[in-house]
C-alpha cells in the first residue's frame, strides 16, 4: 500500500491560472459553477475520468493548473456537448475542455504516447500542410507514433476498409495551399501580438 | 405665511445626501454642493451623510429659520422612498410642503454608473434642473378623501383565506374572489405539512369553512376580476362570475346529482387529483370543498356538445338524470351564462399564489415519457388518505408498490435555462414526501440534491430525523433518468445517472419510482394580473413588493397589497405571516378613514377655455365635465389622477396641472440643458 | 433549390457511402448540390483542441468560398463539419476579437466573410425546403415492415439545435416514416457513440458504441439509421472487438440517405450499400407502388 499525502497547500496552485482560463472567449461563465455535478452526471465518459468534469471545473477555478493539465479527463472528452447543454449555469464545459487541451499541448504536459493529443496534432499538421485530411494516412501515422503493436489489432479493420473502398494512403491536397499557409501565419502573428 | 413667502424672491436651500457610500461612493457630493452653491437664488448648499436621519431633517428646519429659506431641494434617493419624509421636514420648518423638490441621484445615478467623474457631472445637471424648477413651485394643499371600508381579496389559497379572516374578524367587510370552484389553493391538496407533519386538512378545512360561513366575508368562488378602476380608498372592481351551471343559492350541497349522472363511472381527468383520479361532468372537487356547491364542466357534459356549426346540440344520450335527482331544489341550470358584477372597495389584497414548474420542460428526467416518473404534487395526492388511491401508494399500473424511489430536487429551480431562482420549499417538501413514502411503503428512498436548504424553525431537525430514518441523501444534480439497463439489477427499472459529488464518482441507481420536486413559479396569467392591479414584477415574474425589507406586502400602488407565494416562493408559515401583515396594513388604512391625495391635479383656466370639448373623451378617468351654462369644460378634482393627458391636448393651452406647470417643466429642462 | 455543398474529408473517405447516396437522392428531389471549389478541412474536433483561432479561420475560409461562389446557403452533411461551421459563425458573432482575427486572416489571401450564409443540414433541407410530401411522392418501394432506430448522435443537436428539438429530435423519425419504415422509440437517439475515442482509446470509446447497438437490438431494430460518418463508422466497424469484449450485437448501421434511395427504388450498389461491414437486411419484397 502506498501512502500519499493528499493535502493541498496554497503554494501547490499556479496563481492566476483560473482567471486566465476564464478570460478566454467561451470560458467566462466558469465563474458561476455551483458544483452541482450535472456535467459529470450526463458525461458519457466521466466513468473513465480521473477527475470528473465537475472536479475539473473546481480545480481550474481554484488555480490547480498542474493537476488539471495532467489529468486524463481533458483527453477523454469526446466533444459530445452533453454537459454544455445541461449545465444549469450555462457553462460551456466542452469549450473549457478544449481550452485546457490547448494549454496542455502548448505546455507539452500530456502522457507521451497517449494517442489523443498526438492525433490532434497530426490532424492539424495535415490540415495545415495539405488542406484536407486523408483518414487512412492519418490513422496509420497515429499508430506508428503511439502504439505500433496495437496497429496490428487494427489490421483486420484496415483490410476491411480497403475491401470496401474506404481506405487509402493517398494524401489529398487542395490547390490553394499557399493561401492556407498565409491564413495560419496571419493568425500566429496576431496571437503573438495579442 | 406661505403665500407671503411665495411672493418673495426665491431663497433656495440645497442638500446633497451621501447615503453612506451609496451615493458618495460614486458621486463627489462636496463638488455637487459647491456647484449648486454658485447658482442664482441658492442661498446655501450643503452635503450631509444621511439627509433622511433626524439630524438631517433638523438641518433643513434650522436652515429655513436661520437663512429665511423659502424653497428646498434635496438630492438623494428615489422620491418613492423619502419624498414624504422631506416634505414633512419642510412643513415642520414652517413652509408649505410643496415648496420642495427631490432629485434622485441614487437609483438614477450612483447605482447605475461606473465612472465617478461622469456620475458627478450627471448629479450636478439633475440638481441644476431642480433648482430651476423649484423657484416656480407654488403652495398647494393636499386633499382628504374618505376610504371605502370594504376590502377585496383576490385568490383564496391559505394566504387569501388568512387575510380575509383576519380583516373580517376585525369587523370589516371582505369580498373574497377565487377562480376555482373551491377555495384552499395548493395546501388543500397536501396530506401532511412539514416540518411538524400535521395533517393539512385538519388545519386548513376548518379555516375554509369558517371563511365560507363568515358573516363579514362574501365568497365569490369560480370568479375572476376583470377590471379595476379608481384609486386607493375608492376602487371600482368588475368581477366575472363564471357559469358553474348551478344556482348557488339553491344548491344545498347534498351531491345527489353526482351519482345520478348518466356517466355511471367517473371518466374524466380530475384536476384536483392532478389527473390521477377521475370525476364525472358534475362534480365537487373534494369532500371538504368550500363552498359546498357542485359544478358542471361544460367541456365534457353531454348538454354542451357542439354541433358542426358550433351550435349547442344536446346529446340524446343524456337523460338529465342529475336534474331529476336534484328534484325540488331545482339548482341545476344549463342556461347559465357569464355574469359581470361591479363592486366598490377601498383596499385590495392580491394573493394569487404560484403554479408548479411543468416537468415536461426538463426532458432528461423523463416525465411524460416514463410512466413511473411523478411530480411532487402527484405524490401529495397519492399519499393522501382522501386521494385517488385512498392513500395507498401504487404506481401507474394501479397495483405495484415501489420498492425504491428517487426524489430529484431542484427540477425547474436554480437552472438558468428554466427558472434561475431557488424555490425555497422543495428541499423541505421532498423530505416530507420521503418520510411519507417510506412510512407508506418502506421503500428505499434516495434524495438527489444540490444543497439541502433548511433555514426555518425545526427544519434542520427535520433533516436530522430523515437521516435517522435511513433515507439516502446523495449530493448531485441528476444527469438523466432513463430506462436502459447496463446490469441485471437495472432491468425493468428507471435508472438515475448522477455524480455523487461528495464521493466524487458517477453512479447509476435503479429505482421503481422517480419523484420530481418541481419548483414554484409565477402563475401563467401573472402578467395580466399585474397589469390589472397596476403592480410591478421582478424579472422572474413574481409580484414586486414596495421594499424587500421595510414594505414587504405593499406594492407601488397605494391601497394594493400582496401576500403569499404570488410575491415569491415561500412555505405556509411565511405565507401566513405575510397574509397577517397584509391584513394589518389594510386595517391600518381603513381605520384611518381617509387618504391624502397628491395635489398634482389639473384644472382649467375658465377664461381661456374655448369650449371645444376635445379634452373630454381623452381623460381615462372621465374626470372632465362640460358646463352647458358657461359653455366651458371643468375638471372634477376628486376624479383627476394627474396623468396629464388633457394638458397636452388642449388647443388653447388652457389646462394647467399642479406641480407640472409649463414654467416648472421648462425651467427644469433648461436646467439640464444649461449644464454641459 | 441550390446549395453550396461542403462534403468534408470523411465523405470523400470512410464516409463515401454517405455522399454516394446523398447526391442521387437529392438530385432525384430536384435539389442542386454544387461542391465548393477547393474547400478545405473544417478542422473537426481536433483543431479546436489545438488552436481555436486557427480552427475558426480555417473553417471560415470555407464560408468565404461559399460566398465567393455566390451560394446563399451551404449544405454540410457531416455532423462534425455542420457543427464546426455553425460554431465558427457563432464565435464570430459573439466575440468581436475572434471576428477581427478571422477577417484579418482571410483578408491576407483576399477573402471576405460576411457571416450570413446559413449552414444547413440535409435533414433540415429535406424537411423544411423540400418537404415530406415531396419526399413521399418519390417513394416507389416503401420500407414497410422495416424497423429502424433513428440515431442522430451529438453534434447536429448540441450545443446548437437549429432545426430540431435538442432533447428529442424528430426530423429523421418523420423522414423515415415518410419512407414507410417503422421507427423504434429509444432513449439513446442523441447519445455519444464514442467519437474518435473508439480508435484512440477503445477501452472507453467502444463501450458507448456497444450500448447503442445493444439497446437498438434489444428494442427490436432491424437497423440503425444515422446522419454522421463517424457514427456510422463506429457502429459498423468494430463488431469484432465488441463481440470479443461483450456480446454479439450485429445490427447494421446505414445512412438515412441510403434508405431514401432504396425507398425511391434505386439499386443498393448505387447507394454505397456494399461498403458497410454488417450487411443491410434484405428489404421486404418490393411492392411496387403506382408511381
Ligand atoms: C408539492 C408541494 C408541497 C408543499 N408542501 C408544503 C408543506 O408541507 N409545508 C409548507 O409550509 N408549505 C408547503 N408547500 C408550499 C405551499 O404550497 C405554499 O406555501 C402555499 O400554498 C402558498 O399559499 P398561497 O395562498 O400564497 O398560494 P396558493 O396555494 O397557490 O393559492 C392561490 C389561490 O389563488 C387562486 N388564484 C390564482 N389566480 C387567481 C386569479 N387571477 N383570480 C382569482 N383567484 C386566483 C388559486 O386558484 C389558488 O386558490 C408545498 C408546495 C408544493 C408545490
Ligand atoms: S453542470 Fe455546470 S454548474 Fe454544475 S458542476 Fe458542472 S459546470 Fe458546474
Ligand atoms: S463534452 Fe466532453 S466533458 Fe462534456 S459530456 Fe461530452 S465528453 Fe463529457
Amino acid at each position: 500500500m502506498e501512502i500519499k499525502r493528499t493535502i493541498k497547500y496554497q503554494a501547490d496552485r499556479v496563481r492566476g491560472f483560473g482567471r486566465e482560463v476564464m478570460s478566454v472567449p467561451g470560458c467566462e461563465k466558469l465563474k458561476d459553477c455551483i458544483q452541482c455535478g450535472t456535467c459529470s452526471g450526463v458525461c458519457p465518459l466521466s466513468i473513465y475520468m480521473d477527475f470528473t468534469p465537475r472536479q475539473v471545473m473546481a480545480l481550474t477555478r481554484e488555480d490547480f493548473k498542474n493537476e488539471v493539465l495532467a489529468s486524463h479527463t481533458i483527453w477523454l472528452c469526446a466533444s459530445c456537448y452533453a454537459c454544455t447543454v445541461e449545465c444549469p449555469r450555462e457553462i460551456r464545459i466542452t469549450d473549457i475542455m478544449y481550452e485546457l487541451k490547448q494549454r496542455a499541448i502548448h505546455e507539452g504536459v500530456y502522457p507521451k504516447r497517449f494517442p489523443i493529443p498526438v492525433l490532434a496534432q497530426e490532424f492539424t499538421t495535415m490540415v495545415r500542410q495539405h488542406g484536407r485530411v486523408s483518414e487512412g494516412l492519418l490513422v496509420t501515422k497515429l499508430y506508428l507514433k503511439t502504439n505500433p503493436i496495437a496497429a496490428l489489432g487494427m489490421a483486420k479493420l484496415g483490410m476491411g476498409l480497403m475491401k470496401t473502398g474506404r481506405f487509402s494512403l493517398k494524401q489529398e491536397n487542395i490547390k490553394q495551399r499557399a493561401d492556407l499557409a498565409r491564413i495560419v501565419a496571419t493568425v500566429d502573428n496576431e496571437s503573438v501580438k495579442a | 405665511m406661505a403665500m407671503e413667502k411665495q411672493n418673495q424672491e426665491p431663497r433656495i436651500g440645497f442638500y446633497v445626501c451621501h447615503c453612506g457610500t451609496n451615493i458618495a461612493g460614486m458621486v463627489d457630493c462636496a463638488e455637487v454642493a459647491h456647484h449648486v452653491g454658485t447658482l442664482p437664488n441658492v442661498v446655501m448648499s450643503k452635503d450631509y451623510k444621511y439627509m433622511c436621519s433626524d439630524p438631517g431633517q433638523e438641518l433643513i428646519q434650522k436652515d429655513i429659520a436661520a437663512h429665511g429659506l423659502n424653497r428646498v431641494v434635496v438630492a438623494s434617493c428615489s422620491p418613492l422612498l423619502h419624498e414624504h419624509t422631506f416634505r414633512g421636514a419642510v412643513e415642520k420648518g414652517g413652509l408649505n410642503p410643496f415648496f420642495f423638490h427631490m432629485v434622485n441621484i441614487r437609483e438614477h445615478d450612483s447605482w447605475v454608473h461606473t465612472d465617478r467623474q461622469e456620475a458627478t457631472e450627471k448629479a450636478k445637471a439633475l440638481a441644476q434642473a431642480a433648482i430651476g424648477r423649484v423657484a416656480h413651485h407654488k403652495a398647494l394643499e393636499t386633499k382628504r378623501v374618505d376610504i371605502n371600508p370594504t376590502t377585496l381579496v383576490v385568490g383564496a389559497g391559505i394566504a387569501g383565506i388568512h387575510t380575509a379572516m383576519t380583516i373580517a374578524n376585525a369587523g370589516k367587510q371582505v369580498v373574497l374572489v377565487e377562480r376555482e370552484p373551491t377555495i384552499g389553493g395548493h395546501m388543500a391538496k397536501f396530506d401532511k405539512t412539514f416540518p411538524t407533519l400535521d395533517c393539512a386538512a385538519c388545519i386548513l378545512t376548518p379555516k375554509m369553512s369558517a371563511a365560507g360561513a363568515h358573516e363579514n366575508i362574501r365568497l365569490l368562488s369560480y370568479s375572476e376580476v376583470t377590471k379595476v378602476d379608481g384609486f386607493v380608498g375608492n376602487y371600482k372592481v368588475t368581477i366575472k362570475r363564471k357559469p358553474r351551471y348551478i344556482d348557488e343559492e339553491a344548491c344545498i350541497g347534498c351531491q345527489d346529482c353526482i351519482p345520478a349522472c348518466v356517466f355511471k363511472t367517473p371518466k374524466f381527468a380530475d384536476e384536483f387529483n392532478e389527473g390521477l383520479g377521475k370525476r364525472r361532468p358534475v362534480y365537487i372537487p373534494f369532500p371538504q370543498a368550500t363552498p359546498q356547491i357542485v359544478a358542471i364542466d361544460p367541456n365534457v357534459c353531454l348538454n354542451f356538445k357542439k354541433g358542426e356549426n358550433g351550435d349547442r346540440v344536446v346529446s340524446d344520450k343524456c337523460k338529465k338524470t342529475c336534474v331529476e335527482a336534484c328534484g325540488d331544489k331545482d339548482a341545476i341550470d344549463f342556461t347559465q351564462t357569464e355574469r359581470f358584477e361591479e363592486i366598490e372597495v377601498g383596499a385590495i389584497v392580491v394573493a394569487t399564489g404560484f403554479q408548479t414548474y411543468d416537468a415536461t420542460r426538463s426532458p432528461s428526467y423523463g416525465y411524460g415519457r416514463y410512466d413511473n416518473v411523478y411530480t411532487a404534487l402527484e405524490i401529495e395526492r397519492l399519499v393522501n388518505a382522501s386521494g385517488p388511491t385512498g392513500g395507498h401508494v401504487v404506481m401507474r399500473d394501479g397495483k405495484s408498490e415501489p420498492k425504491s424511489v428517487g426524489i430529484i430536487h431542484c427540477v425547474g429551480s436554480r437552472d438558468k435555462k428554466t427558472n434561475a431562482w431557488c424555490s425555497r420549499v422543495c428541499c423541505m417538501y421532498s423530505m416530507k414526501l420521503a418520510h411519507l413514502l417510506k412510512e407508506h411503503t418502506n421503500a428505499e428512498i434516495y434524495n438527489f440534491y444540490i444543497d439541502v436548504r433548511t433555514p426555518g424553525k425545526g427544519y434542520e431537525e427535520f433533516y436530522g430525523k430523515l437521516l435517522e430514518e435511513g433515507v439516502h441523501f446523495i449530493r448531485g444534480r441528476v444527469g438523466e433518468v432513463t430506462d436502459w439497463a447496463m446490469t441485471p439489477e437495472e432491468e425493468g427499472k428507471l435508472v438515475i445517472r448522477v455524480e455523487d459529488t461528495l464521493a466524487g464518482m458517477v453512479r447509476r441507481i435503479p429505482v421503481d419510482m422517480v419523484v420530481l420536486a418541481t419548483g414554484l413559479e409565477p402563475q401563467k396569467d401573472a402578467q395580466d394580473v399585474r397589469r390589472l392591479f397596476n403592480m410591478s414584477c421582478g424579472s422572474e415574474g413574481f409580484f414586486l413588493e414596495r421594499h424587500p425589507k421595510l414594505a414587504p406586502v405593499n406594492t407601488f400602488s397605494d391601497g394594493i397589497y400582496i401576500a403569499g407565494a404570488c410575491q415569491g416562493p415561500k412555505d405556509i408559515p411565511d405565507t401566513v405571516a405575510q397574509a397577517g401583515a397584509a391584513a394589518a396594513e389594510v386595517l391600518a388604512l381603513i381605520d384611518k378613514g381617509y387618504v391624502e391625495q397628491e395635489p398634482n391635479t389639473a384644472f382649467i383656466l375658465e377664461d381661456e377655455c374655448s369650449g371645444c370639448k376635445s379634452c373630454i373623451p381623452l381623460c381615462p378617468y372621465t374626470a372632465i365635465l362640460f358646463d352647458e351654462k358657461t359653455d366651458k369644460a371643468w375638471i372634477n378634482e376628486a376624479l383627476c389622477k394627474g396623468c396629464g393627458t388633457c394638458v397636452g391636448s388642449c388647443p388653447s393651452g388652457s389646462i394647467v396641472q399642479n406641480l407640472f406647470e409649463d414654467q416648472e417643466i421648462f425651467s427644469e429642462i433648461e436646467g439640464v440643458l444649461a449644464y454641459d | 433549390m441550390r446549395y453550396g455543398y461542403f462534403p468534408g474529408c470523411s465523405l470523400k473517405g470512410t464516409g463515401r457511402a454517405y455522399e454516394e447516396s446523398l447526391l442521387p437522392v437529392m438530385q432525384h428531389l430536384g435539389v442542386e448540390m454544387v461542391e465548393l471549389d477547393d474547400w478545405s478541412c473544417c478542422g473537426a474536433t481536433a483543431y479546436m483542441a489545438v488552436d481555436e483561432g486557427k480552427a475558426c479561420a480555417l473553417a471560415a475560409r470555407n464560408l468565404a468560398l461559399a460566398e465567393q461562389g455566390g451560394f446563399a446557403q451551404v449544405m454540410a452533411p457531416c455532423s462534425a463539419c455542420y457543427l464546426v461551421l455553425n460554431k465558427t459563425q457563432h464565435f464570430m458573432q459573439d466575440y468581436p476579437a475572434m471576428r477581427r482575427l478571422v477577417d484579418k486572416a482571410l483578408g491576407s489571401v483576399g477573402l471576405k466573410v460576411s457571416n450570413d450564409t446559413p449552414v444547413r443540414h440535409p435533414l433540415d433541407i429535406l424537411l423544411n425546403d423540400v418537404g415530406l410530401d415531396a419526399v413521399k411522392q418519390k417513394v416507389t418501394r416503401p420500407l414497410k415492415g422495416l424497423k429502424v432506430a433513428p440515431y442522430y448522435g451529438c453534434q447536429i443537436v448540441r450545443p446548437y439545435s437549429t432545426f430540431d428539438d435538442q432533447a428529442d429530435p424528430v426530423s429523421m423519425d418523420q423522414l423515415l416514416q415518410a419512407l414507410g419504415a417503422e421507427v423504434i422509440d429509444w432513449p439513446l437517439k442523441t447519445k455519444c457513440c464514442g467519437g474518435s475515442l473508439t480508435g484512440t482509446l477503445p477501452e472507453a470509446g467502444l463501450r458507448l458504441s456497444y450500448i447503442l447497438l445493444k439497446e437498438a437490438k434489444k428494442r427490436g431494430a432491424d437497423l440503425i439509421a444515422t446522419v454522421c460518418p463517424l457514427c456510422q463508422f463506429n457502429l459498423d466497424g468494430y463488431h469484432d472487438k465488441i463481440e470479443a469484449k461483450w456480446e454479439p450485437v450485429r445490427v447494421p448501421t446505414v445512412y438515412f440517405s441510403q434508405l431514401m434511395g432504396l425507398a425511391f427504388g434505386m439499386p443498393a450498389n448505387r447507394l454505397g450499400l456494399q461498403r458497410g461491414f454488417i450487411p443491410m437486411p434484405s428489404l421486404p419484397r418490393a411492392e411496387a407502388v403506382a408511381a
